[in-house]
């Protein structure tokens, strides 16, 4: 069984994709060929941009079930209106009208239990991509594109997590910024969570919303602090209190970041940061083995 | 004809709601019956769809014309697919009583 990473923020910009990937560069590289990284940004899935020759090697669409009414069954009773938790089906008995609006239905099927005339059916209708690559040499990444102008991002990542393989070592999971539904699908399978921040008030106080929430789900966590050397010692003051282990900290380099945005963020890493990503690979490593007990991974 | 404006409280004094689904009342006015009468909104604090719900709300009570601030494009269709009109106003410093003296002019 993968050991899951999964790297989570509350505050958007810290950094999350930058560490997903170069975890997953740098263990590819050194640790295991085994391993998959699962994007589920799924508004703006940016991991596969940094691997330009990353090779398709399957892409399907991913769908909602959607129910309509069949307005010759229906007896316009409202009994799915009152069952229905997301104010989405609107029935107007005077007028003969029902109608179930797409965008505000979560597919809970809900309505069609509640149905006494079998006037509701289902019909799939596409939220967006799941898609796989192989990256040279080594790895698997794998995500999921919402489609523009639907909102579930939470049914989305819960179908493209069932790309998680077995065969792999270890798995890491992008999660979306925030703290709300998709956050949680993301890091609801992880067996680890790095949480990303950066050393300032913003980034302090999203981390501490995050912090709440994985210990509300009550799974470990480490932090690691992006752009050190920028802001404050808030943050850190904030984990010693709350005696919560830095796994690392990446220091804030113009010119790196500058070459994060042109796509080429695996060349002239500076040599303190390439030691940093190398520290905190080795903490995961001791957290992997730990938590597989005697299972360890034969790479 | 039955109009509807959305306001903050339940008398004529009260100003008007520029929220479409979340105001907090409706002040219903029937041309037949004279009077104004208030309606409590049940979908302020709802999660999510209180405009579908407050059009669906409209098209039950019969009336002809919306007075809001704003409508929401899931309200908007529905609204429209009764051929209800919507009438925006964007300020909401004024009182219901003096709404209801510009519609009578």
């Amino acid at each position: 069984m993968p050991f899951k990473i999964a790297v989570a923020s509350g505050k958007g910009g810290t950094g999350k994709t930058t560490i997903a990937i170069n975890l997953f560069h740098n263990i590819s590289k050194e640790v295991t060929p085994k391993i998959q990284l699962i994007d589920c940004d799924v508004e703006e899935p940016n991991d596969i941009l940094f691997f330009p020759d990353a090779k398709l090697n399957s892409a399907q669409p991913a769908t909602q079930s959607i129910p309509t009414i069949d307005n010759s069954k229906c007896t316009y009773c409202r009994k799915c209106v009152e069952w229905c938790e997301f104010n989405a089906i609107v029935v107007i008995p005077p007028v003969g009208f029902a109608e179930i609006n797409s965008s505000l239905c979560h597919s809970c099927g809900a309505c069609i239990v509640a149905c006494e005339y079998g006037a509701i059916s289902e019909k799939p209708e596409e939220i967006g991509t799941i898609k796989q690559y192989s990256i040279d040499p080594h790895g698997i990444i794998s995500e999921g594109r919402l489609k523009i102008g639907s909102a579930m991002q939470t049914l989305l990542i819960k179908q493209v997590k069932q790309q998680a393989l077995d065969d792999v070592d270890f798995i890491i999971f992008d999660a979306p910024p925030g703290t709300s539904c998709p956050v949680v699908e993301t890091v609801a399978d992880a067996d680890y969570i790095i949480l990303v921040t950066e050393p300032t008030p913003f980034g302090l106080y999203d981390l501490k919303l995050t912090v709440e929430l994985v210990r509300d789900i009550g799974k470990p966590l480490g932090v690691i602090i992006n752009k050190a050397g920028l802001g404050d010692h808030k943050v850190h003051d904030y984990l010693s209190e709350e005696h919560i282990e830095i796994l690392g900290e990446i220091p804030y380099r113009r010119e790196y970041a500058a070459q994060y945005a042109k796509g080429d963020i695996f060349e002239k890493i500076p040599g303190e940061i390439k030691a940093q990503y190398k520290s905190i690979i080795q903490k995961l490593l001791v957290r992997s083995t730990s938590y597989e007990g005697d299972n360890h991974f034969k790479w | 004809m039955k109009t509807v404006i959305t306001c903050k409280g339940n008398n004529q004094k009260a100003h008007f709601d520029l929220r479409f689904g979340r105001a907090g009342w409706f002040c219903l006015i029937d041309d037949e019956s004279g009077d104004p009468t208030f309606i409590e909104n049940d979908q302020v604090e709802v999660t999510g769809g209180a405009g579908v719900k407050t059009a669906e709300k409209m098209v039950e009570l019969g009336v002809q014309k919306v007075i809001s601030g704003h409508f929401g494009p899931k309200a908007k269709d529905l609204l429209d697919k009764f051929n209800i009109q919507m009438v925006m106003i964007d300020d909401d410093d004024q009182s219901i009583s003096k709404i209801i003296a510009r519609l009578n002019k």
